[in-house]
């Protein structure tokens, strides 16, 4: 069977739309037009119906209230609406922020902008296998700590992060908790309750729905106050202004539905094939797997290939496998992965990784035509280096 | 007996453009993130790239400086507190540019307007040279009262005393010629779903040279004034909007003008009011008072009868409350209370105008009735 080049292996920048999401758009796209906020009549009413039906599937896999889910852009504005929102409603009174060194850019980057508002931030390491030490955050919890935020499955090298154990510890010194759960959502079973989270943020489009929507659960008991990042019209109960794009809602929530009835049987075949992948391409000499080898997503494997340039091996594999050296939304800057380096990998290992991502749509062929393209393509630059250093 | 529906709400959104359609399903199999160096990664950023292309055409501005975000509002809250400088904005500006000003932490200025709703210019210009090197945020057009703004007027006296110009022009496009060096602004916000494009996309144009800081921080996309990855149909949809705008030149105005007139003449007979006719304004839109009956009975009662109209701004979810741009204009609760917007479109017909003002007359002679049937007793 012949597989579609270049085999895609880049789930954790973005996933194809799901079709079954496209075809739930689709109708929203016609006729069923209508601001969801026109509350008055019948076409508005349509829009707002669709849209909460949406709120009420996001809410579904995640354990929540629908009246807790509020819509976003995405990850990134849910992210920087949580991290600064909770902090600056309550930043009077509490001013310590805890997260950890390998979270996604976004998290860091409004970590970062508070600090420049007079907030303190502890950026926790990480141990060798990219999970973070739960003793180590309850002792960096302050009286003065206002919000914890740690990533439930992290982007570069897919570690599941321990959320229940940082739930309880937040819980017990009333510190809210938010996770940065973009890549974790759809994926492996999450719940708010069960795992005391305060703040979720949501991505549609790394869970096969469309890209400018995601949502940010905010807890309701005890109740979770925030700061707009954007006010006007005061849709969303005041925390997120603008017209909700029902479309998008709706292949969110479609796509979310999709997401909870498959993921169980999804997360096995993709743990089996993330087996073959991993089995074929650990066999080569001075091949590693980087962050812990059981505590992770299995469609996230990220492959060191030592005396092997991450880059130029990208650029050899070209028109073969896309993948990426680590979050995409840096990957136009070549710059070594602050992710790795918080594993302590030296910068050579870490130059030399590549994030192989799997998902829906990856087969058991496009598997073994990616492990022999990707090998084909160390051997050949590793005769290349001996080469030119004989 | 089943009739189609007559859509007269054009300032809350727009149908969606077939051309539009086309262009958001076929970019729904773009596989790629636009920032990813892959080859799935460059056609999806192609995608964004050809809709830049389009959307800065459509406005007059080079490609650099459009920044694509989720709509008007987050655009307008990105110019309105992207600079540390006082804002300044008139009385009748949208909800998505008032609340940000009043939560700007330099302070805002607002400028009043006259019984047209048109912004006084000798008091903006007195402002100005009270809070000289402010921000002034000034709409092309009034959503609710569709009343156009002096704004290239406005962005002169701005300049003079060192002050930024932000213009929202969500109700422009479509509606009115826009060229934003011809407006002399340095910042404008465009909506896609105001016309034709889908909802969840609109863009700031910023200035080249300007540096607006950051709403949402992270990936450092579209010039690290916006991360976040893009939307990358939506994105598809608006350009192909802009596109077809820039094609087609949009509304026929002089054809919507009329019928606007012909509906408002039609309802004057029949006790309307009509807010802002003494100044120039958007061809398609009409904001017009039923004295003695609600908005909100006014719309149900539409509604019924298969209209859909609405009561100022759609913004305000469910609740209608007075408007602070008829109250700006000096209109009192009571009248304001009883004002509705009606919106034409491009597909508008006469016969959806005919349905419109029969309706109206309807309700006008019901409620007549009643109240003259509860005097008499």
């Amino acid at each position: 069977m012949t597989v579609r080049r270049p085999i895609y292996l880049d789930y954790q920048a973005t996933t194809p739309l799901d079709p079954r999401a496209r075809d739930a758009m689709r109708p929203f796209l016609e006729e069923s037009f209508g601001n969801p906020h026109s509350a008055h009549h019948t076409f508005g009413q349509q829009a707002a119906e669709a849209v909460e039906v949406a709120r009420r599937n996001v809410a579904d896999l995640i354990g929540a209230d629908p009246r807790e889910i509020v819509f976003t852009s995405g990850a990134t504005e849910s992210n920087n609406l949580a991290i600064k929102g909770a902090a600056r409603f309550i930043g009077n009174t509490r001013r310590h922020i805890v997260t950890v060194a390998t979270e996604h850019k976004c998290v860091l980057e409004s970590v970062k902008a508070l600090e420049g508002e007079g907030f303190s931030p502890t950026v926790l390491p990480v141990r060798q296998n990219g999970l973070v030490d739960v003793d180590e955050l309850a002792a960096a919890l302050t009286d003065d700590t206002v919000l914890v935020s740690v990533m439930g499955v992290n982007n570069e090298i897919g570690v599941i992060q321990p959320l229940k154990e940082i739930g309880q510890v937040c819980r017990a010194r009333d510190v809210l908790f938010h996770s940065d759960c973009a890549q974790a959502v759809g994926k492996i079973p999450l719940d708010v309750g069960d795992m005391s989270i305060d703040l979720m943020s949501i991505s549609a489009h790394k869970m096969y729905g469309p890209k400018g929507i995601g949502a940010l659960y905010v807890r309701r008991r005890p109740r979770v106050r925030l700061e707009a990042l954007f006010s006007g019209g005061g849709q969303e109960r005041g925390m997120r202004s603008g017209t909700v794009p029902a479309f998008l809602c709706v292949g969110f929530g479609t796509a979310a539905d999709i997401a909870r009835q498959e993921m169980a049987d999804e997360r096995k075949r993709l743990a089996r094939l993330a087996a073959n992948l991993k089995d074929r391409l650990l066999a080569v000499a001075g091949a590693r797997l980087n962050g812990d080898a059981d505590q992770r997503w299995p469609g996230n494997l990220n492959v060191s290939f030592a005396g092997v340039d991450a880059e130029a091996l990208l650029a050899a594999l070209i028109d073969d496998v896309a993948a990426a050296t680590g979050s995409a939304c840096t990957s136009a800057a070549v710059e070594p992965s602050y992710v790795l380096n918080a594993l302590g990998l030296d910068a050579e290992i870490a130059s030399s990784a590549i994030r192989l991502g799997l998902g829906r749509s990856t087969t058991t062929d496009e598997v073994e035509a990616a492990a022999t393209a990707i090998l084909r393509a160390v051997d050949t630059l590793r005769a290349h280096a001996q080469d030119s250093a004989a | 007996m089943a009739t189609t529906r007559v859509y007269l709400d054009h300032n809350a959104t727009t149908p969606i453009l077939p051309v539009v359609r086309a262009a958001v399903v076929e970019a729904f199999d773009q596989v790629g993130n636009p920032s990813s160096v892959h080859r799935d990664g460059a056609g999806a950023r192609r995608v964004v790239d050809q809709a830049r292309d389009r959307v800065a055409e459509l406005v007059g501005a080079p490609a650099g400086e459009v920044v694509f975000t989720s709509g008007g509002t987050e655009a307008n809250n990105l110019a309105l507190l992207g600079f540390d400088r006082r804002v300044i904005v008139s009385a009748i500006e949208h909800d998505s540019v008032m609340a940000p000003a009043r939560l700007a932490r330099t302070g805002c200025s607002v400028v009043p307007v006259d019984s047209n709703g048109v912004v006084d210019l000798d008091a903006l210009e007195s402002v100005l040279s009270a809070d000289p090197n402010a921000l002034l945020s000034l709409m092309l057009a009034n959503n609710e009262t569709g009343v156009r703004q002096p704004v290239r007027e406005a962005a002169e006296l701005a300049h003079r005393q060192g002050a930024l110009v932000h213009c929202d022009a969500v109700q422009g496009p479509g509606k009115l010629p826009l060229d934003m060096a011809d407006l002399g602004v340095d910042l404008l916000t465009v909506s896609a779903h105001k016309f034709g494009g889908p909802t969840g996309v609109g863009a700031l144009i910023v200035r080249s040279g300007l540096n607006v800081a950051p709403r949402q921080v992270g990936g450092g996309q579209e010039g690290y004034r916006r991360a976040g990855t893009p939307n990358v149909s939506g994105i598809a949809g608006f350009g192909a909007a802009a596109q077809w705008l820039f094609e087609n030149r949009g509304l026929d105005v002089a054809s919507v003008a009329r019928q606007r007139d012909r509906l408002e003449a039609a309802c004057s007979e029949f006790g309307a009011a009509v807010f802002g006719a003494g100044a120039p304004r958007l061809a398609n839109t009409s904001c017009l008072t039923m004295p003695g009956v609600s908005s909100e009975t006014q719309i149900m009662a539409f509604d019924l009868d298969g209209i859909a109209v609405s009561a100022g701004a759609a913004c305000s979810s469910g609740k209608v409350g007075p408007s602070h741009v008829l109250a700006a204009m000096g209109v009192s609760d009571d009248v304001a209370g009883s004002a509705i917007r009606v919106s034409l479109g491009r597909d508008t017909s006469e016969a959806d105008v005919d349905r419109f003002i029969e309706a109206w007359k309807t309700l006008y002679e019901r409620k007549h009735a009643d109240l003259s049937r509860r005097l008499a007793s």
